[in-house]
């Protein structure tokens, strides 16, 4: 009998993603591609992992397929696995065999979130055999030279529970994220957020501020995402206490006593 | 933005969420009465402290509520919070009549309180104040307070001391705002160069008055000029600080007109200040008293200074010649490096042109030599070529009482000078905790009712995480892939499976944590009873949770006496023996935490779970008798033990109540996470969800 495959349409990326390097990120993962080679993104929330894997899909002229990972996250998810259409038997690729099928960018956010059995199907496509058992139908699908797998996870989490296999994460080459200094961060915070440079700047001052505060009374600083939201509310009219207060400080923490803190260092700032 | 008054009925339904959960024969009705002609600020404020009351004892909230209204007719707003908190404070020294006779005898209150109305106290606000310092600056600074009356705010370089109590401005809100601007003030000195730099010798330009009858005069001046010029720089990066400083301090006093003229640049310097200053004491004039008004002591702070320098400079010759060592690079010469301190004090070194990876302690000294000297000293950076900066090599003293038993282990223990192990060379002893009050955990869960709810029913919904099973021969849902497959198997005529069902099934955590507490010495008074209230939390949370776990106590007095405390096994019940135990967890000697971080490991290690978690509560450096584990030692030895945790699979993290700051402690603990709480008293309210935190 034949069985019916839908294999769902990847469109590459038609606009340049704004992306301002940091480093030399954009060669690395230039020549991991030319290679080949997985690449893992490690780094705080919010400081451009998507933003970047975004532009350099749109630099690669590959189509993206993004996974975010949640512990329900099965390997049929990822896979594909079989419908009913009418009375027919309709197979349907996932993300994964998707994205290996068209050659596309694959990109695992937050990985450690997937089940550890989950995360083994990735395992021989991230080594030197490139590609992947899709079981159910019996087929082993072969990634063109034009495929490639990212994955990121933020190495701040403390969780016991939740930390990559070595057998995962031996497989990739790692690149490390964390926040720009402090004028390449002005300049993102001020171009995301549309507002002046000089707001841009107490935004990005008050991010630091924060920074200090980690594993005293918070587990991360302001990350550049919430900065760019603060410099967003500013744009929309909110003026800057209240819109670093919602967008920073309330976003940080719900102990009253660290927001007290908090709230004086946006008044610091601002 | 003011908000409408609750209404009656709304007063009371909130009223019997928060009090009478568990009375229902009371009805809210006639306190609500009460409350409905109050502000909603008012009313927030009642519900907010009957909330509060309820979850240590549900009388006193009740009493709260109904007492309100008159307390209002006497008391501010402030007032009316330090009525309900003094009223806790008596439950807690004295029971329950005491508190309700305090919150009767309103009249009493506010006359008892009379004229202090207007006074803030330091330990309000350190807390909240030593983080924002904390957020402005890396460099840790601790804060202190001085007890006596009109005691003067300055800063040694490493800790601003502030008076116990400010009473200079009319408001408590406005003496608040004092202590910040003051804690300031002094970091800005720390952090802006008012005792030197590798450029300005501070002492040097003040010996011309030196033992003069001027001395004193000199130095007013000198704090009163820097206080113009730190807080233009201050308005550089934290404007918002600058205009709180300003409007508190008002307009400078007329007199200081030029003085303002030449230092209220952002660019202007310690020599800038300097120069003014010779004017000044040319002129016979005192300088002005200024509300902020801060003293500068420059024998300590330079004392102080010197330490840290050296130090800090010993610390990063080591560090760079470590890196040039493992570089097997050829002659010193063509070695020099350059520097390079980037915006926002961040430092990175090039060798030869290329980034160096300094450690982040090394890293840390010299962003610390940078912030005291303007620059990082050439001869920190000068390869000193083979052999020629050695450690000091101590003695091999620190014997200490050896003990006649024979120790139940012995360990090993790191050396890093020699960088080596020294062999057997801690002797452990196991021992139970001797029971102690009985009472004890019953009157602290009655204490903390309200919170031990809340962890119970956080902790259980932990629990309650499920996972599906699918393809199941039986199970309260179809399970639609299988199906699916079914029906594709009989379609192409092959036989199907009757596994078609999804069961809902309980995760299997499998994970066993080890809580290993701090029983030294210095933990005596607050810090043991913020432990032991701790562990009552802890056992609360994780009965509802079900993990394995176990609790030790540590304390040590030399290497051949390492005591760990038994207070609960893995095997054991959290029974009336364990609560017992944890009632007579006590201060004892010293703090070798690297023994007792290897013999917990090596008991986590024999329960059968998938992961293997051991928390650390402690206050500070490691320490031991006779000097030896005190400082680098110590330190480095814990660090070991962590990495050899890591290395056999046990996760730690570590808690740690240090008030001294903490520049040791990301290298101590790097194979760990930690956390720093700098409010004791806040350990047990914040356990449960730092635990919460690791394992969700
Ligand atoms: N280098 C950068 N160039 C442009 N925008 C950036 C850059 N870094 C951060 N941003 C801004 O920060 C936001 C957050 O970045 P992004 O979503 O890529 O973070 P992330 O690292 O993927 O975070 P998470 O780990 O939480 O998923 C972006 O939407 C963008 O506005
Ligand atoms: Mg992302």
């Amino acid at each position: 009998m034949k069985i019916e495959t839908l294999a769902p349409q990847l469109a590459t990326i038609a606009e340049e993603p704004y992306y301002q390097a940091i480093g030399d990120e954009t060669a690395l993962f230039e020549a991991a591609y030319a290679r080949r080679l997985p690449l893992l993104l490690k780094g705080p929330t919010g400081c451009g992992k998507t933003r970047f894997v975004e532009y350099m899909a749109w630099r690669l002229k590959r189509p993206l397929v993004t996974v975010a990972c949640h512990d329900d996250l099965t390997t049929a998810d990822l896979v594909g696995r079989y419908l009913i259409v009418g009375n027919q038997t309709t197979w349907v690729d996932g993300p994964l065999t998707a994205a290996v099928r068209a050659g596309a960018i694959c990109y695992l956010d937050e990985i450690v979130e997937a089940r550890k059995d989950t995360i083994v199907v990735i395992h021989p496509l991230a080594d030197a055999r490139r590609m992947l058992a899709v079981d159910k139908r019996g087929e082993m699908v072969m990634a063109p030279d034009s495929f490639m797998l990212v994955v990121s996870y933020n190495p701040g989490y403390q969780s016991v529970l939740k930390e990559i296999k070595p057998s995962t994460r031996q497989r990739f080459v790692a690149v490390d994220f964390d926040y720009p200094e402090a004028a390449v961060e002005a300049g993102i915070v001020a171009t995301e957020g549309k507002v002046d440079i000089d707001t841009a700047r107490r935004l990005v001052k008050l991010g630091e501020l924060t920074r200090n505060l980690k594993g005293a009374g918070l587990d991360e600083g302001a990350s550049t995402r919430l900065l760019v939201h603060a410099a967003q509310l500013i744009g929309a009219g909110i003026t800057p206490h209240a819109a670093c207060t919602a967008a920073v400080a309330r976003a940080l923490s719900d102990d009253p006593d660290m927001n007290g803190t908090l709230d004086d260092l946006v008044r610091a700032v601002f | 933005m003011t908000q409408r008054r609750l209404f009656g009925d709304e007063l009371g339904k909130r009223l019997d969420e928060v009090l009478f959960a568990s009375h229902s024969h009371r009805s809210a009705t006639r306190i609500a009465e009460g409350l409905e002609a109050l502000s909603r600020d008012r009313q927030e404020r009642v519900l907010h402290w009957a909330n509060v009351a309820a979850g240590t004892y549900a009388e006193i909230g009740y009493q709260i509520a109904t007492l309100a209204p008159q307390a209002f007719a006497l008391l501010d707003d402030a007032g009316f919070d330090a009525w309900a908190l003094a009223s806790l404070d008596a439950f807690d020294r004295q029971g329950g009549r005491a508190a309700m006779d305090l919150l009767r005898d309103i009249e009493g209150f506010r006359g008892a309180r009379g004229g202090a109305l207007a006074v803030a106290k330091f330990s309000d606000i350190e807390a909240r104040l030593s983080r924002f310092i904390q957020g402005l600056s890396g460099r840790p600074l601790s804060l202190s307070a001085d007890p006596e009356a009109g005691a003067a705010a300055w800063t040694d370089s490493e800790t601003i001391h502030l008076p116990a109590r400010l009473a200079s401005l009319p408001r408590t809100e406005a003496n608040r705002g004092l202590y910040k601007v003051l804690a300031v003030i002094l970091w800005a000195q720390t952090r802006y160069g008012t005792f030197g730099s590798a450029l300005v010798d501070l002492q040097a330009a003040l010996a011309p008055w030196l033992e003069t009858v001027d001395h004193a005069r000199a130095l007013r001046w000198l704090s009163v000029l820097e206080a113009v010029r730190l807080e233009a720089k201050i308005a550089v990066d934290l404007p918002g600080l600058a205009a709180e400083i300003a409007t508190l301090r008002g307009p400078w006093p007329t007199v200081l007109t030029p003085m303002v003229a030449r230092l209220s640049r952002p660019d202007a310097t310690l020599a800038d200040t300097l120069a003014v200053l010779s004017d000044c004491m040319a002129g016979g004039e005192d300088a002005p008293l200024l509300p902020h008004q801060v003293k500068i002591d420059p024998a300590a702070a330079l004392r102080v200074r010197a330490a840290r320098v050296a130090r800090d400079k010993q610390i990063l010759s080591r560090a760079i010649n470590a890196l040039k060592g493992s570089s097997g690079r050829p002659g010193p010469r063509d070695e020099s490096m350059a520097p390079l301190a980037a915006e926002g004090g961040a430092v990175d070194f090039n060798l030869s042109d290329e980034a160096l990876a300094l450690p982040p302690e090394a890293r840390a000294a010299a962003q610390s030599l940078l912030q005291d000297l303007g620059e990082v000293p050439p001869e920190c950076l000068v390869p000193a070529g083979p052999g020629a900066w050695q450690p000091t090599e101590r003695t091999d003293g620190g014997e200490g009482l050896a003990d006649q038993r024979e120790p139940d282990r012995r360990y090993d223990e790191w050396d890093y000078r020699r960088k080596a192990y020294r062999k057997d060379w801690c002797h452990l002893f196991e021992s139970d905790v001797a029971p102690g009050d009985a009472d004890y955990v019953a009157e602290v869960k009655r204490r903390h009712a309200g919170l031990i709810r809340q962890i119970r029913r956080r902790f259980e919904m932990l629990r309650g995480e499920d996972r599906m099973l699918g393809r199941q021969a039986e199970g309260e849902e179809l399970d639609l892939d299988a199906a699916v497959d079914a029906i594709a198997d009989s379609n192409s005529g092959m036989e199907s499976s009757e596994r078609l069902f999804r069961r809902r099934i309980r995760n299997e955590r499998s994970l066993a944590a080890m809580f290993m507490v701090d029983m030294s010495g210095s933990t005596k008074g607050w810090v043991n009873d913020a432990e032991r209230e701790s562990l009552v939390m802890l056992c609360e949370a994780l009965e509802s949770l079900g993990d394995a776990y176990a609790i030790y106590g540590f304390s040590g007095w030399t290497r051949t006496r390492s005591d760990i405390y038994r207070i609960k096994r893995f095997d054991e019940a959290y029974d009336s023996t364990v609560q017992a135990r944890i009632a007579a967890v006590a201060a004892k000697d010293y703090t070798r935490i690297g023994v007792a971080t290897r013999h917990l490991t090596e008991l986590l290690l024999r329960q059968p779970a998938r992961h293997r978690l051991l928390v650390t509560l402690s206050d500070g450096r490691p320490d031991d008798y006779g000097d030896e584990y005190r400082g680098h030692y110590g330190i480095e030895d814990t660090r070991r033990a962590l990495q050899e945790a890591r290395q056999r699979g046990v996760r730690s993290y570590c808690i740690t109540i240090d008030r001294q700051g903490a520049d040791y402690l990301a290298h101590m603990y790097g194979a760990a996470h930690y956390t720093v709480l700098h409010d004791v008293k806040k350990l047990p309210l914040k356990i449960a969800d730092i635990y919460r935190r690791l394992v969700s």
